[in-house]
C-alpha cells in the first residue's frame, strides 16, 4: 500500500472575510510541503478564492503604493500552492461548485481550476484518506 | 462496503432567503438523489429546520419578490424520502422551548451525550 496520503478539503469561505480562509490555506500548504494529493471542493463563497480578477491596491494608511503594498491575492497563493505539491510529488486540485460560481459571477479562475457539483466532492470523499469540511458561519 | 457520511448541520439560515434553501441539506439530497449515503444531523440553531409551519415568504424589495422561498420543512421530508436519516439534538430543541410535537414527524431524537456513538457508526463527519 502506498503512503501516499489524500486529502479532501471542503471549504466555504469568500476570501476576506474570516481567518477561516487563511487557516484553510496554512492546512492545504502543510499537505503540500508533505508531497500529499490535495483536493479542494470550494462551495459557496469559497470558489472566489481562485478568482483571478483579484487584484492588489495601494494602502494609504501604511502609506504604500500598490507595489509597496504587495497585497496578498488568494489566487496567487492557491497557484504557489499548486506549484509546491507538485514540487513534492504531490497535486493540488481545485473544483468549484459550478452554481456558486453562476451565483457569483466568479468564472475567471486559476487554468488548473475546474467547475463542478457536490458529487465530485463525494468521488473525492471516497478515495480519500480523509475529509476535513471548514465551513462558514 | 461504501463511504458513509453523517452531514452536521449547525450554522442555521445560513442566507436561506438568496439561496431558497439551506446549501447544506440542498447538497444532501443532491448526493442522496445520486446514491451516496449521506445522514444529516441537526443541532443547535438548526433544530429549528425542523419546526412545522415556517413561512419565509413575503420578502420584497422594490417590484423584485421572492417568489420561491425557502421551505425548509419540506426539503427535510425530501431527505428523508429519498432514504437519509435526519437526526435532531433534543438537547437543542429544548433548549429552544420545542417540544416534540412542534416538529415534523421522521426526525429521529438524539441526545448530545448520544452524538459521539452516532459519530461512531459514520466513515466521515461533515461539521457545516
Amino acid at each position: 500500500m502506498s503512503d501516499k496520503k489524500t486529502i479532501t478539503f471542503a471549504l466555504m469561505d469568500p476570501p476576506y472575510e474570516n481567518a477561516r480562509c487563511t487557516t484553510a490555506l496554512r492546512l492545504i500548504n502543510i499537505a503540500a510541503q508533505r508531497g500529499y494529493d490535495v483536493n479542494v471542493f470550494a462551495y459557496e463563497g469559497a470558489v472566489g478564492l481562485p478568482f483571478t480578477k483579484q487584484s492588489p491596491h495601494p494602502n494609504a494608511v501604511h502609506g504604500h503604493d500598490a507595489d509597496e503594498e504587495d497585497h496578498p491575492l488568494p489566487h496567487e497563493w492557491i497557484e504557489a500552492m499548486a506549484k509546491t505539491a507538485n514540487a513534492n510529488g504531490g497535486n493540488l486540485d481545485w473544483i468549484n461548485c459550478g452554481l456558486c460560481v453562476d451565483e457569483r459571477g466568479v468564472h475567471e479562475a486559476l487554468d488548473f481550476v475546474r467547475r463542478g457539483s457536490p458529487a465530485d466532492l463525494w468521488k473525492w470523499a471516497e478515495a480519500s484518506d480523509n475529509t476535513l469540511v471548514i465551513p462558514t458561519k | 462496503m461504501g463511504l458513509k457520511v453523517l452531514s452536521i448541520v449547525e450554522s442555521a439560515y445560513r442566507a436561506t432567503i438568496e439561496e431558497q434553501d439551506d446549501t447544506i441539506l440542498w447538497t444532501s439530497t443532491a448526493l442522496r438523489g445520486a446514491g451516496a449515503n449521506v445522514d444529516v444531523l441537526l443541532r443547535g440553531n438548526a433544530v429549528n429546520y425542523g419546526v412545522k409551519g415556517q413561512d419565509a415568504s413575503g420578502l420584497q424589495f422594490g417590484e423584485r419578490k421572492q417568489t420561491h422561498p425557502p421551505q425548509l420543512e419540506d426539503d427535510l421530508q425530501r431527505l428523508m424520502d429519498l432514504g437519509a436519516k435526519v437526526y435532531v439534538t433534543t438537547d437543542d430543541v429544548a433548549e429552544r422551548g420545542l417540544e416534540r410535537n412542534d416538529l415534523i414527524g421522521g426526525l429521529e431524537p438524539i441526545s448530545r451525550s448520544g452524538m459521539a456513538k452516532l459519530c461512531g457508526n459514520y466513515d466521515q463527519i461533515w461539521h457545516w
